[in-house]
């Protein structure tokens, strides 16, 4: 399949990036590992006249863990965080990073491209929302950071101004009393999930559930955040009872579209499966149980 | 093909220095395939399914038809043709054949580089590894146990080297 014809510029650093997309205008786009971004040119789906390689510009690839932060630059490919020491600590960036897709796949695709891409099928932006992350942001006058729930506006759409990039996506190590689940379902290896969850769970002294953060994902325009399964948690202790109550509520806050992946009743069946089964993982990793967990699929 | 500006892509594919002058929309693949004349390499899906495709990119398998080829421009790739050395096939085809962990062949180039892969990083793989690592690549004829007991195979083989 061919992609629409384009011009093929490289860029060295930041500020070249950011001049090019200013000079050769509103349709040229940026590339770094192009995981979705070449599928979707393939398709047509996407069509840009320029493609400004972002890959070469150098210390985008690093990840760095200090004052209780882990900050991935936004060429760190997935296989990078899979394998890291540092990100595995937090069980559920393990979980999202080393279930994307396939080997392939995570080798080449990278954190930054995921989340400014904002595919609603995305599994960084559902797992990562489950923790206080944010994305630091470059433009040529000036970098700000913006929470990861203000970042993505909707299917595809982030607040990134046309000449700006993601430098840097930022998440804060939860506590040590937290422990948090993301949980994928999908038809096979390649493909995008068909349902996600993700959920961080912090304990108080005596074992009941002091904050709950329960995330959907695949299920809506963007990930949702379910409050309702939270409330449902909070204050509590986590039974058999509250996870179910949780669920329910996260069924109730899903809205999933019937497509190839499945019916609307399916994937409804399917959140309220995930999340019961991310929040039994979070509560006992965050009682110290070390637990698998991660992205499910037949012959796995 | 477009009239788009064509533009000089230069890349080692196994160990040689190669180049063509390609429109900057050519997939790894055709690059390979259509300006090197190194067949070997499949194109199954073109959707970044499949995996027949699967080549290494500095050392890392990646799937040649999700990667425009100028992206590559300066780095080294290594194809199925890559793995024989003076007509000697690399332990890991050699095993593949020996084991019939191929029917029709189509997948086996994708499948022979995601094993070297996986060995070349996890010299003794258990079964779950092994899956893992060749989740991204489908095999319509074998069912996989044959592919299963050729990785292990070949696993012993480079062990012993």
């Amino acid at each position: 399949m061919y992609a629409h014809p384009f011009s093929y510029h490289r860029a060295a650093s930041l500020e070249e990036a950011a001049n090019l997309l200013q000079q050769l205008g509103e349709d040229a786009r940026l590339i770094a590992g192009g995981q979705s971004l070449i599928p979707l040119m393939k398709m047509r789906l996407a069509r840009p006249t320029a493609l400004i390689d972002i890959n070469f510009i150098p210390s985008l690839d690093i990840i760095q863990r200090n004052n209780g932060e882990l900050r991935f630059g936004a060429l760190v490919r997935h296989t990078e965080i899979e394998h890291s020491e540092a990100a595995s600590a937090i069980p559920i960036v393990h979980d999202c990073a080393a279930g994307i897709a396939d080997v392939q796949v995570r080798n080449q695709g990278t954190i930054g491209g995921s989340i400014a891409e904002a595919d609603p099928s995305g599994d960084w932006a559902t797992s990562l929302l489950a923790l206080d992350s944010s994305v630091r942001c470059f433009r040529p006058n000036g970098e700000r950071t913006v929470p990861l729930n203000e970042f993505i506006k909707d299917a595809y759409t982030s607040v990134l101004e046309h000449d700006e990039l993601v430098r840097e996506v930022v998440v804060k190590v939860p506590p040590k009393n937290s422990g948090g689940a993301y949980v994928a379902f999908k038809r096979s290896a390649p493909v995008y999930a068909t349902v996600s969850a993700a959920a961080q769970v912090t304990l108080d002294d005596r074992g009941s559930c002091k904050d709950a953060r329960i995330i959907l994902g695949c299920v809506g325009l963007m990930a949702i955040r379910v409050r309702d399964a939270e409330s449902a948690l909070q204050g509590k202790p986590i039974s058999d009872k509250t996870i179910q109550q949780a669920a329910e509520a996260a069924r109730e806050a899903a809205e999933p579209q019937s497509d190839m992946r499945g019916s609307a009743d399916y994937k409804r069946t399917l959140v309220a499966a995930l999340v019961k089964r991310a929040i039994g993982i979070a509560a006992r990793r965050a009682r110290g149980e070390q637990v698998e967990a991660g992205h499910e699929y037949v012959g796995r | 093909m477009s009239d788009a500006e064509k533009i000089r892509v230069r890349i080692r594919v196994n160990g040689e220095a190669r180049e063509a002058e390609v429109e900057p929309r050519t997939l790894l693949v055709e690059f390979l395939r259509d300006h090197l004349n190194l067949t070997g390499t499949h194109i199954g899906c073109d959707t970044t399914y499949c995996g027949a495709c699967t080549v290494l990119l500095d050392g890392r398998t990646i799937k040649s038809c999700t990667l425009f080829a100028p992206m590559a421009d300066g780095r080294e790739i290594t194809t199925v043709e890559g793995l024989a050395k003076n007509g000697n096939l690399h332990p890991v085809q050699k095993a593949f054949a020996e084991c019939h962990g191929l029917q029709c062949g189509y997948c086996t180039p994708g499948l022979l580089l995601s094993s070297l892969h996986l060995l070349n990083k996890t010299p003794k793989p258990t079964d779950k590894q092994i899956r893992k690592a060749i989740a991204g690549n489908t095999c319509r004829c074998t069912g996989y146990q044959n592919i299963f007991k050729a990785i292990r195979t070949a696993a012993a083989e480079m062990e012993k080297r």
